[in-house]
């Protein structure tokens, strides 16, 4: 089957692509990208006219989502994670491996895998534990899990827990060349903390997380990853003294790399008090963190500090969330919003061009966990995303493909959406919302 | 000359951070009236018969609840006592559950004690009763600030310009949170005081001075007011020992006084002797810690009656 997609700006930071291009797809490859392809040169390829409105890219990749199958299919599957997956426009997501049992050996990667396979639209990396039950003890059989498929690994959900483990888990998946993914928090110094230790969780009485916890353990990891030579993935940073620290790693050569969540780049502490007050669909780890640490993440967006935006996708059932604030899960969903924030608050906001976004939705996420994709060329694999950068979108929880719907952007208008999702040649969503999708959308129904 | 409201604008009193200074006032002087109820051989009104207070508490508070329950019963309310383990919450019945079901009994208010900040605020948006923090977590318990101010008030004939030292745990105390909203916002000069360790974050933007040296906080003061150290916190390591704490930041006969001659010392109980306060100092002339029970329900009466009193029954009557 072939797709001839016509007329779009094609943005393609890998190979220096920003123009108007037309691609063809032929089976789960990408054939041809030119700037005119003739329609003798796609025999019985469908052809759509996308026009200039709309932007091919690179498939996007979320390297931070959790799916919570097995364990917790009642807060969401890997068939639900990746259905929200392709309607926010993500061609492949990374799952982490904190599901019951933990994934960490083989046989719970492949069940995942497995799933993944059933479900068949986005594709799913599996991230395998650092140590047996992620509970920080005794390393995780990583080699039979990179056979079964893991491409990286963490104990997310928690810190990797010792120095010493760490040490030994860069050292000994630095042997595959595969990055350790680390959830940066001092749990001696985060206590029983539910929210940014400052003045905000001060007047609120709620119990604080000090910036400090997250800080001393990005300074630990960096001095590991540089002593032993191993790759560390900061997950989710959120302080203004962790990104300073992972800068001064890079600067003298320890390999780390970086991620942030849409919503620490577009939140902060003082959210908890207005427009509703204790929220629980602010409650996150990393908290929310003051406004001085926000900014220096935006800082870090436009400086090319931070390698990537990962949405920690953290879908939890509404009962999880309709508590207490220090009783609630921590955590919120945002496969099917990170790009219309990241188009609203970082491309319209003028902190960034389009090319910058695919760095750092799609090329970064494929160069750290060396998986396919981050480049839309002759011969590479057919992930596509096509992106509605003006589009009119209002957020609506309701309509999620997730499972969940712990998400505090929920009726949120913002600009910028996804046209569609295309995963290895096939079409897997197309937005309704966008008439250019309206061929694409015949094609998918088409096919399923 | 104090502005005054003519009735509160909410359905709940969740906190002081929702009140404004007209408000505020409103209650201290309905609670004038009410303690004037007080000193009558029978101290009973009528004002809301029929209707049905809770009192719900996640948490054990005897000296809370019993002053709710008397302010209650001197309006003549129907009252309900509630006592909830945590235990029957880890059962699975949740918060919002529980609440829905002692609504089905149609009261006019709750009066809700509970261990997580915020809890009254999640009540207040899911029940139709008006709600009234009774102490939520470490955030507020209003009706202690309130109580605290009106005994000042009573005492000194004013709060604005008076400088009130509050001294100890300042960390995980609620009432704490609710006297420095209250006390600065009727332009009191507050001081507080105690170790770093049980001090929260950027305190000088709540509009407080903070010191750790007490003897600075409660130079030239008009009010010093005390607060609890729970003594299972110190298994926590915030200080030393119990003995330290106590010649550090103890209240002694000395240190009151650097305070002002006429100076009153608060508590708002239940105190601990030699740890926070020396039993001398309690016990002396200028302590004021019995009258705070006594104004405690006058108070609770005033909240009761102009959040669930007032305009109906008087159509009624
Ligand atoms: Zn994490
Ligand atoms: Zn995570």
């Amino acid at each position: 089957m072939k797709l001839l997609l016509k007329g779009a700006r094609v943005v393609d930071p890998a190979s220096g692509i920003d123009g108007i291009r037309d691609v063809l797809v032929d089976g789960d490859r990408i054939s041809r990208v030119d700037t005119s392809i003739p329609a003798e040169a796609a025999v019985g390829a469908a052809i759509v006219e996308l026009g200039s409105s709309l932007v091919v890219v690179p498939g996007l990749i979320d390297m931070h989502v959790h799916l919570r199958e097995p364990g917790y299919e009642h807060k969401e599957t890997v068939a639900t994670g990746t259905a929200s997956a392709v309607a926010g426009g993500f061609t492949a997501v990374a799952c982490m491996p904190n599901t019951n049992p933990v994934n960490d050996n083989a046989s719970v990667t492949r069940f995942i895998l497995k799933q993944a396979a059933a479900a068949n639209l986005a594709r799913v990396y599996p991230i395998g534990a650092v140590s047996n039950g992620s509970n920080g003890e005794h390393l995780a059989e990583i080699a039979d899990m990179r056979e079964a498929g893991c491409v990286a690994f963490s104990d997310d959900g928690r810190p990797v827990a010792t120095a010493a483990l760490m040490r030994r888990a860069l050292e000994y998946a630095g042997m595959f060349n595969m990055p350790i993914i680390d959830h940066c928090e001092d749990r001696s110094l985060a206590g029983e903390g539910v929210a940014h230790e400052g003045f905000h969780a001060a007047q609120l009485g709620l119990r604080g997380i000090p910036a400090a916890a997250e800080d001393v353990m990005v300074d630990r990891d960096i001095v590991l990853a540089h002593a032993t030579g191993g790759h560390v993935h900061i997950a989710h940073v959120s302080t203004a003294g962790a990104l300073r620290a992972v800068q001064a790693g890079k600067s003298r050569g320890a390999r780390v790399t970086c991620e942030v969540t849409p919503h620490h780049l577009t939140l902060s502490d003082e959210r908890l008090r207005a427009p509703l007050i204790y929220d629980t669909n602010l409650k996150m780890n990393p908290p929310l963190r003051g406004t001085t640490d926000r900014d220096a993440l935006l800082a870090g967006i436009r400086d090319g500090s931070i390698d990537v935006i990962a949405t920690d996708h953290a879908p939890h059932h509404a009962d999880d969330k309709r508590v207490e604030f220090d009783r609630a899960s921590f955590g919120i969903v945002g496969l099917e919003t990170a790009v219309s924030l990241g188009f609203d608050r970082l491309v319209h906001a003028g902190i960034i061009g389009i090319g910058r976004l695919v760095e750092l939705f799609s090329v970064n996420p494929a160069r750290i966990l060396k998986v396919p994709g981050g480049r839309i060329a002759s011969g590479d694999m057919a992930d596509i995303t096509i992106l509605a950068p003006d589009l009119p979108v209002t957020v609506a929880a309701a309509a999620f493909r997730s499972k969940a719907r712990n998400t505090p952007f929920d009726g949120w208008s913002l600009r910028g959406g996804v046209a569609a999702t295309i995963v290895g040649g096939r079409v897997v969503f197309a937005n309704t919302a966008v008439p250019q999708a309206a061929g694409l959308e015949r094609r998918e129904r088409r096919e399923t | 000359m104090s502005e005054t409201a003519s009735r509160l604008r909410g359905k709940d009193l969740l906190g002081i951070a929702d009140l404004d200074v007209s408000e505020i006032n409103l209650i201290l002087d309905t609670a004038e009236a009410m303690k004037e109820v007080a000193s009558r051989p029978i101290k009973k009104v009528p004002t809301l018969r029929g209707k049905t207070v809770i009192n719900l508490f996640f948490e054990p508070s005897t000296r809370t609840r019993t002053s709710f329950e008397i302010a209650e019963k001197r309006l003549s309310a129907d009252t309900l006592n509630i006592a909830i383990a945590m235990s029957s919450v880890v059962k699975g019945e949740t918060l919002i559950d529980t609440a829905l079901n002692l609504e089905a009994m149609a009261p006019a208010i709750m009066v809700v004690r509970h261990s997580s900040s915020g809890a009254c605020h999640l009540l207040a948006r899911t029940c139709r009763a008006g709600i009234v923090n009774a102490g939520d977590g470490t955030h507020e318990h209003p009706t202690q600030g309130l109580l605290d101010a009106f005994t000042i008030r009573e005492r000194k004939g004013r709060i604005a310009g008076l400088k009130i030292a509050i001294v100890g745990d300042l960390l995980h105390s609620r009432v704490f949170r609710s006297n420095i909203l209250l006390l600065t916002k009727l332009g009191a000069e507050v001081w507080a005081c105690g170790p770093p360790t049980l001090m929260p974050p950027e305190l000088d933007r709540l509009g407080v001075h903070a010191t750790t040296r007490v003897d600075e906080a409660v130079d030239g003061a008009d009010a010093i007011m005390m607060l609890r150290i729970q003594l299972e916190r110190m298994q926590g390591g915030f200080f030393p020992s119990l003995r330290e704490y106590f010649t550090v930041f103890g209240m002694t006969p000395e240190r009151v006084r650097l305070a002002k001659p006429d100076a009153i010392i608060m508590h708002p109980g239940p105190m601990n002797r030699g740890v926070e306060i020396a039993s001398e100092v309690a016990d002396g002339p200028a302590s004021v810690i019995l009258d705070q029970v006594t104004n405690g329900v006058a108070v609770r009466m005033a909240v009761l009656y102009l959040l669930a009193g007032g305009g109906e029954n008087e159509v009624a009557a």
